[in-house]
């Protein structure tokens, strides 16, 4: 019965996002607020039933009705709990579900704090956001109902596929969908800004919030899925190039290109069309995203090709909204005036050339991954472009990009002096041809690019701190502190962000220097692998709730000393007699040993690959870095909602403190 | 959106869930052309597989091809002429870099492009832009003198 209520609820969504595109509109046309006021309550309304739908599916699958397809196709009662839940989302129709339902959760969160918005500009961001909301409800509803039953139902469910029966499936999609869907506010403020025919400072406070919200959750689940994907598939590989991550990197960049070209927009009024392009492209590209991943494209064009009713369906939201959007910008934007003049060498003018670089980037992941589609629809011919393709193109890019934030970040507005922050950043660049210079003398003969990457991150880091100390030293010591505390939360959002691009930079350069060990491994023999050496202990077998482990315990040891027990596995199970690799890791600093194993011999006999991966996780915890600064920048007081409005009464009565900027 | 590539991986991995990458059983013994091989089978593609290269792959399919690469620089082949075979048995697909030729020329040269056409689209709006400020409307110097009081009309 709960099914039906969530199918029925997904229903009323679909009518509710109708209205809620229909209604605001007209009102905003005919200057009426009452009918511009249905907007936000709809956009509630809307959110609230999809949630009802949510939790029927869920409930659903927690219970194991197996009477639902959905369930009884990608669950199993003996499931643990968690799987059980996270396996709502682990198959295509409950992640477009979960999809919607963000969506609907940002079309609240926007009709909540947008109250202080111009009434015009929030009615039409509203009626736009729900009119994507109804595309996708309708994709549901007509080509992918997670509701359907199934009659008889079966005893046992098919279970869900092991690959994902893990914690990362709890965890990554969520961050990643709210990161692709909360550009989805930004697309819709950005339609509204075109319609509206008016994009000043003010828009872009309003825009950027979300902006921020989405790119940092995007970084989250980005950097989540590479970690998951690096301690699951069991080579230690944490970046593949594959159209899937690409998908996932493309909104990245793009988002990246528009929180810093917003960011011109908001303070210097410059910049003001491309930033409305690049919120029409974010979002774009979240599509495409969704499009690749969920039509089947990607598997081979003959899948998609035998059952194309989902494909084509998406492939016309995608259509609609890209072309709808562009045809719109082609139409509204050239009118828009510009403003905030700037020479070439000034905060704006490095924000153009980070523009340029991180678009060209997008532009040449998007080709890559298109290209041998394309190629092979025009010519039959079937090439592959693989990861040295896009490290040689996308990947320097990215490298030029990181050489220039430095810069960007300690160039002054309208008119910059570049010898005066070469003279500022003489430490950071003496800092970064110091770790080159050793680095290359240490591994004489060693990798080549490894060295050159950590010259780089070590520049990137220590200029963002450079930065820093630069602001906060202005007038001694003694003023250090009252200083600090002085600069907005902005500017520290933006130093811990550019950081953990260095950070993040190191951790892949620290890849270089790895080592590998590939041995077949008898209990109590010894490997080295790096400045370690693992050695086998045991070899044993180990029930799960529906799995059996062949594990083997090895422990690391340093000098003869120990330092770590790891229990890299072969996990079986039964309900699809599936094997998976479950890799043993060890964090030891910020590097990690990384085993992974074959079937254990009849003899005992283990087949081993061992890594030593040097600064490893500092990959990912670059991204963490990165994402806490867009939570900075995001708590910044300036950027709130309302914030201009409340901000008089806690400003007095904090008397005479430090005053932001 | 991982969870699709995580399935497609699980594919393959029933497939193949005896094996696993490169196994200890096909190592060669001198460093330097073992050294060779997985630089080689790291640029090729295990065409069973979703965008992996056969130094990655569980497959069986790679397993027979990386054996192959390790026989043939063995024999004294040059990278290259392992290359050049591989192509001539399994076509372009097998290369995770395509060549560069004339059906490829617009996927190598989109990054160059790209990045000219932007700098050429910067300056050019550069130029389009009027040069200097216009100047204040009347309205907006009464507003600014409203605003600076008397400092402003000196």
């Amino acid at each position: 019965m709960t099914v039906e209520i969530g199918h029925f609820a997904l229903i009323l969504a679909l009518t509710l996002a109708l209205v809620q595109t229909v209604v605001p509109f007209v009102g905003a046309r005919r200057g009426d607020p009452a009918l511009m006021g249905v907007g936000a309550a709809a956009a509630m309304a809307q959110f609230v039933f999809v949630a009802v739908a949510f939790a029927a599916l869920a409930r659903a699958h927690l219970t194991s009705d197996f009477s639902v397809v959905n369930v009884a196709e990608n669950s199993h009662s003996a499931l643990p709990a968690i799987y059980k839940f996270s396996g709502v989302w682990g198959n295509h129709e409950g992640s477009m579900l979960l999809w919607v339902l963000i969506l609907s959760a940002f079309g609240a969160l926007a009709a909540a704090f947008g109250r202080g918005l111009p009434a015009r500009l929030g009615a039409d961001a509203l009626a736009a956001q729900g009119l994507i909301g109804a595309a996708f409800l309708a994709f549901i509803l007509f080509t992918s109902n997670p509701f359907e039953r199934l009659w008889p139902a079966p005893f046992e469910g098919g279970d869900l596929n092991p690959v994902l029966q893990d914690p990362g499936l709890a965890i990554h999609p969520p961050l990643l969908y709210l990161g692709y869907v909360g550009f989805s506010i930004v697309f819709s403020f950005a339609a509204a800004a075109l319609i509206e025919g008016r994009v000043d400072a003010a828009w872009a406070r309003f825009a950027r919030p979300f902006a921020l919200v989405a790119w940092c959750f995007l970084t989250l689940g980005v950097a989540m899925g590479s970690y998951w994907a690096y301690y699951t598939l069991g080579w230690g590989g944490f970046w593949f190039w594959d159209p899937v991550e690409n998908a996932s990197l493309m909104p990245w960049l793009a988002g990246t290109a528009f929180i810093h070209s917003a960011a011109v927009t908001e303070k210097r009024d410059a910049l003001k069309v491309w930033t409305i392009f690049l919120a029409i492209v974010a979002f774009s590209f979240s599509l495409i995203g969704a499009f690749l991943v969920r039509s089947g494209v990607l598997t081979s064009v003959h899948a998609f090709a035998s059952d194309p009713r989902r494909g084509v369906f998406i492939l016309a939201i995608l259509a609609f909204f890209i072309a709808g959007s562009l045809a719109l910008f082609a139409w509204r934007a050239p009118p828009l005036k510009q403003g905030g003049l700037f020479a070439p060498i000034s905060r704006e003018g490095a924000l153009a050339l980070n523009n340029l670089l991180l678009t060209s980037a997008c532009a040449t992941v998007l080709f890559g991954t298109l290209y041998p589609l394309a190629l092979e629809q025009i010519s039959g011919e079937k090439i592959t472009v693989g990861a040295p393709f896009f490290n040689a193109t996308a990947g320097l890019l990215m490298l030029a990009a990181c050489f220039f934030t430095p810069f960007g970040f300690s160039l002054a507005w309208k008119r910059g002096d570049l010898l005066g922050v070469a003279q500022r950043l003489a430490a950071a660049i003496a800092g970064g041809f110091v770790v080159l210079v050793a680095l290359i003398a240490v591994f004489r003969g060693g990798p080549v690019l490894a060295p050159i990457a950590a010259g780089l991150a070590a520049f990137v880091m220590l200029g963002a701190l450079s930065e820093v100390v630069a602001r906060v030293w202005r007038r001694g010591v003694s003023f250090a502190a009252a200083r600090a505390r002085g600069l907005p939360l902005s500017f520290w959002g933006g130093a811990a962000a550019h950081f953990g691009v260095g950070v993040t930079l190191l951790g892949l350069a620290g890849v270089g220097f790895g080592a590998e060990t590939i041995a077949t491994m008898k209990v109590g023999e010894a490997q080295k692998v790096g400045p370690y050496t693992v050695v086998l202990e045991t070899v044993g077998a180990r029930n799960g709730p529906n799995y059996r482990d062949a594990v083997a315990a090895m422990t690391i040891r340093s000098g003869g000393e120990f330092v770590a027990a790891i229990e890299p596995a072969r996990r079986q199970f039964s309900a699809r007699e599936t094997t998976t690799t479950q890799a043993g890791i060890a964090t030891l600093d910020f590097g990690q040993v990384y085993v992974s194993i074959g079937d254990p011999a009849a003899d005992g006999a283990v087949p081993a690959r061992l890594y030593w991966k040097p600064l490893a996780t500092l990959i990912w915890l670059g991204a963490c870095v990165m994402a806490l600064g867009g939570l900075l920048s995001l708590a910044d007081r300036r950027l709130r909602f309302g914030a201009p409005a409340r901000a008089k009464a806690p400003a007095a009565a904090a008397g005479a403190g430090a005053r932001p900027q | 959106m991982k969870p699709l590539r995580a399935l497609l991986t699980a594919a393959f991995v029933l497939a193949a869930a005896a094996a696993g990458a490169v196994q200890p059983d096909e190592v060669t013994k001198d460093p330097a052309l073992e050294a060779r091989a997985r630089a080689l089978s790291a640029e090729l593609r295990c065409m069973v597989c979703q965008n992996q290269s056969i130094d990655d792959s569980d497959a069986p399919l790679a397993r027979d091809i990386r054996l192959l690469i390790r026989e043939r620089i063995a024999e004294g082949e040059t990278n290259r002429a392992v290359r050049a075979y591989l192509v001539s048995r399994y076509g372009d697909f097998i290369l995770l870099k395509p060549p560069f030729k004339p059906e490829t020329l617009l996927l190598w040269l989109c990054a160059p492009l790209t990045l000219m056409l932007g700098a050429l689209a910067i300056v050019l709006a550069r130029r389009r832009a009027p040069k200097t400020t216009p100047a204040l409307t009347d309205e907006e110097q009464k507003r600014l003198a409203e605003i600076a009081g008397d400092d402003a009309k000196r």
